[in-house]
């Protein structure tokens, strides 16, 4: 029988005490006498919501089936656990073996969102492994850290041994291979850093120089030895069909918050949204065959014994085999009473229908993502949804029988105006409207729109990088603006309005256009206790505050300062594929409010197409 | 076809409450294309009851579902298609065609046989055990129960029907059930009042062993096995 790392006391007096047992059906059991490497996959959030992230998913599939690594999973403990953790000075352990983190060969962090980066100080520290990569030794782990995170990693540069910039699936088995080449010739732990600097995609902090102007911004980021490139290639997957994909994820005890099969159609999106960094460092559009997806739901389900399965992708509506697809589940699934679920679609005739087919349109609700209140305002972002298309969308739907519809916008977009935060209120109500213009038999009581927005933050490598962020009583003033005119609306019973809180916002900003000097404030944050950033009862804004004060680090620096279009960027080390000077343009489209067509349309020559795949080449073939 | 299924949950698994383990089967279920019914409308489920929750904490060699299929396989198919894909922590013991008009298992369930070991280093002093064996001669022994209005109080005595001390462990047969559920802990915090020792949370290991349900007459108790009421499906 397995042993836990943790006592039955322990276990009974915590909250969920199955986050943290693994035993899972699914989870991969080795013999660690048998195997080279040991690997932890750390998703630095609580449980529930680590299984339900997909990327680590498909890297612990694919780093199982080599025999010489057992890839184990790592998430935070719950503030319940910490506290007993650092009490009692438990070792954090990884689920399968529940062996300390510590022994292990590779820490690897995902790092999804800003709001975790105190979680990861969380991870090192419970693992009792130095904070700071330099003070660590042959002893610990090296810590590697990916994700979208990791295509600004500056903030985080001191914490970790390496980044991986890219897709996994395309280096982690070099990676291996060196370091087991390494760890056999017991040459000092520098020496494999610089070995690994030389693989493409991975970036070693250590090995870079940052020199700063005076004005504090970066003057220039120089590597301090040959074998560190000047410049890291992100690293993606061109062939999406033969790439690895997991056939028997861990299905969790636990109710995760994906409670279901993901399948992923495809990475990218062809769109280009201006704000958007996933749009950006996805690139190019790549997409799964039809018939290797349908072998996959099959097995997946049949692995897993999941209820539901769900598409994953950035924009299903723009997949070319949806309509193949989609049928195929519902004909294949929908009568074994397996619910299938359409996230990110385009609503028009198409994804009504197949809507209504999947789910009980009385009870669920559509979701439009119009982003920005008015016209004008969304061909500064780009995002090309038009008035015409929302409300025809909506009238379709309220005649299918919908009557409940959230919208999605942000406030503080670069240009804003107080119209266009009118806007916002404006659409909500002919939507209403649309829907009262039904005859009153023949509509299902009153309709009820949702609309929420979020605060715009800047992300790297989008050619939103350079837009100056609204301080926080400004994002507030905005949410009131458009509160306010909601409420004078003719429909505003059936207009409901949330707004996200913005000192979290800001906050994202400084961590997302952060550099090297931001680090230190992000450790004094951490021995403060800030812990779960991102989940609102756990997020203590003024501990933050007083740690950016403590440090002397401002943070009106990362956010509301305008940046020049010539200004050197901490991230600019990293090559997504898409050019600088591309995203300069778009920067000036956008002020100019011009439009860019998507990447099926005509192709904008954003740099992608140096990959060699996906959208940039399918009509060349 | 109503199927009772016997399972063991053992290890690691006692740390999985009830409701994971209604979820877990339902997934296992499919796992094991086991043709099971689900119920009409929108989010069809499938038509499963469990006969009696047991806490976290807690193991158990006697646990219950029926599920209701359509042309089940042979017991012996079923048990190994099962067991082939269910995690360390649960095995599934029997496969049982239920006779029709019986009555689900949780209805059914009128008691239950637990043994209790004290966590090593939560136990009485030495010698508890023949002061149990005193304790239990008594005829009434009253507790506090706090109910949903409120604390009452409710003698226990009469709700164990059977108990006997081996050694480090004492067996019991309990009430269990909606006419009225005894918790082996509720009777141990008795002992331990009346030992004036703290018995704090997680003291007690305790392990159920059976469940069972009545059969006799009027006014007499005549307990089997909720399994015994099944019979095994043989191959077509």
């Amino acid at each position: 029988m397995r042993k836990l790392a943790l006592s039955d006391e322990i276990l009974l007096s915590i909250d969920k005490p199955a986050r943290y047992i693994g035993g899972e059906v699914n989870a991969v059991m080795k013999d660690p006498g048998e195997v080279d490497i040991r690997f932890a996959m750390c998703f630095p959030d609580v449980y529930e919501i680590g299984m339900s992230h997909l990327g680590i998913q498909i890297l612990y599939d694919m780093f199982n089936q080599r025999d010489d690594i057992w890839c184990e999973r790592v998430y935070s403990p719950w503030t319940d656990l910490d506290k007993v953790m650092r009490e009692q000075k438990i070792p954090l352990f990884a689920l399968e073996s529940q062996d300390p983190v510590k022994d292990f060969d590779f820490l690897g962090i995902t790092i999804q969102y800003e709001m975790c980066y105190t979680n990861i100080l969380q991870i090192l520290d419970l693992a009792q492994i130095p904070l700071e990569a330099s003070r660590r030794t042959k002893e610990h782990p090296l810590v590697i850290g990916g994700g979208p995170c990791a295509y600004n990693p500056e903030p985080l540069a001191e914490f970790f041994d390496l980044f991986y910039i890219g897709e996994g699936e395309t280096r982690y088995f070099e990676l291996m291979d060196l370091y087991k080449e390494w760890k056999a010739s017991g040459a000092p732990r520098e020496a494999f850093l610089r070995r690994a600097a030389s693989v493409p995609g991975i970036y070693v902090p250590s090995l870079y120089a940052v020199s700063y102007q005076e004005d504090g911004t970066v003057a220039a980021m120089e590597p301090v030895c040959e074998e560190a490139p000047e410049k890291v290639q992100k690293q993606v997957v061109t062939d999406m069909t033969t790439a690895s994909y997991p056939e028997k994820p861990v299905v969790p005890f636990i109710k995760a918050t994906q409670d279901r099969v993901v399948l992923e159609i495809q990475r990218g999106c062809i769109r280009g949204c201006r704000f958007c960094q996933a749009g950006t460092i996805y690139r190019p559009t790549r997409e799964r065959d039809l018939e290797m997806l349908k072998k996959s739901a099959y097995a997946m389900l049949k692995n897993t014994g999941h209820e539901e399965i769900s598409l994953s992708s950035l924009s299903s509506s723009d997949y070319s085999q949806l309509g193949g697809l989609v049928n195929f589940l519902i004909d294949e699934f929908g009568s074994r009473g397996i619910n299938i679920s359409l996230p990110s679609l385009r609503i028009d005739a198409f994804s009504l229908d197949v809507m209504s087919k999947v789910q009980d349109v009385r009870k669920s609700s559509l979701t439009f993502a119009p982003e920005a209140g008015s016209q004008r305002l969304r061909d500064v972002i780009n995002k090309g949804l038009t008035e015409e298309m929302i409300l025809e969308g909506a009238g379709q739907a309220f005649q299918g029988g919908w009557n409940r519809v959230k919208l999605y916008f942000m406030l503080g977009l670069p240009t804003e105006t107080e119209e266009d935060m009118k806007g916002i209120a404006h659409l909500a109500e002919k939507i209403a409207e649309e829907y009262y213009e039904i005859p009153k038999d023949q509509r299902n009581g009153k309709c009820q729109i949702v609309v929420s927005t979020s605060f715009f933050v800047p992300k790297p490598f989008t050619p939103f990088q350079w837009a100056q962020m609204c301080t926080k009583e400004e994002f507030l003033h905005r949410a009131y603006v458009v509160n306010h005119e909601i409420k004078d609306q003719l429909n505003r019973k059936s207009i409901k309005y949330n707004w996200h809180e913005a000192d979290v916002t800001v906050l994202e900003g400084v961590l997302a256009r952060g550099d090297r000097k931001v680090a230190q404030v992000i450790r004094r944050a951490y021995e403060k206790g800030c812990l779960f950033d991102s989940w609102s009862e756990c997020f203590h804004n003024e501990l933050w505050e007083d740690a950016f004060r403590e440090c002397g680090v401002d943070m009106d620096f990362y956010t509301v300062r305008p940046r020049a279009v010539d200004e050197v960027f901490p991230w600019d080390f990293i090559d997504i594929g898409v050019s600088r000077c591309f995203l300069e343009r778009e920067w000036e489209k956008a002020q100019k409010g011009v439009v860019t067509e998507n990447c099926r349309q005509s192709c904008s020559g954003c740099g992608a197409a140096v990959f060699g795949g996906g959208v940039c080449f399918e009509r060349k073939n | 076809m109503n199927v009772r299924i016997k399972f063991r949950k053992y290890g690691c698994l006692k740390f999985i409450g009830h409701l994971d383990v209604m979820r877990y089967f339902q997934k296992a279920m499919r796992r094991a294309e086991l043709p099971v019914c689900y119920s009409e409308g929108y989010s069809p489920h499938m038509i499963m009851s469990f006969a009696s929750p047991l806490g976290v904490g807690l193991t158990s060699d006697g646990e219950y579902l029926d599920v209701r299929m359509e042309n089940p396989p042979a017991s012996q198919e079923a048990l190994s298609r099962l067991n082939a894909v269910m995690a360390e922590g649960i095995e599934v013991l029997s496969f049982k065609a239920l006779p029709e008009k019986s009555g689900n298992a949780m209805a059914s369930v009128a008691a239950a046989d637990y043994e209790v070991r004290f966590r090593p280093g939560y136990g009485p002093k030495d010698g508890w055990q023949e002061r149990f064996r005193t304790f239990m001669e008594k005829t009434s022994i009253p507790v506090i129960k706090e109910g949903k209005k409120g604390p009452r109080e409710l003698d226990i005595r009469p709700m164990v029907y059977g108990w006997q001390v081996l050694g480090e462990v004492i067996c019991l047969q309990v009430s269990a059930g909606s006419a009225g559920n005894l918790k082996p802990e509720l009777l141990l915090q008795a002992f331990a009042d009346s030992e004036g020792v703290e018995l704090p949370p997680h003291a007690l290991l305790v392990h159920r062993k059976e469940l069972y349900m009545d059969q006799g007459e009027e006014g007499t108790r005549s307990l089997i096995p909720l399994e015994a009421l099944g019979e095994e499906i043989g191959r077509a």
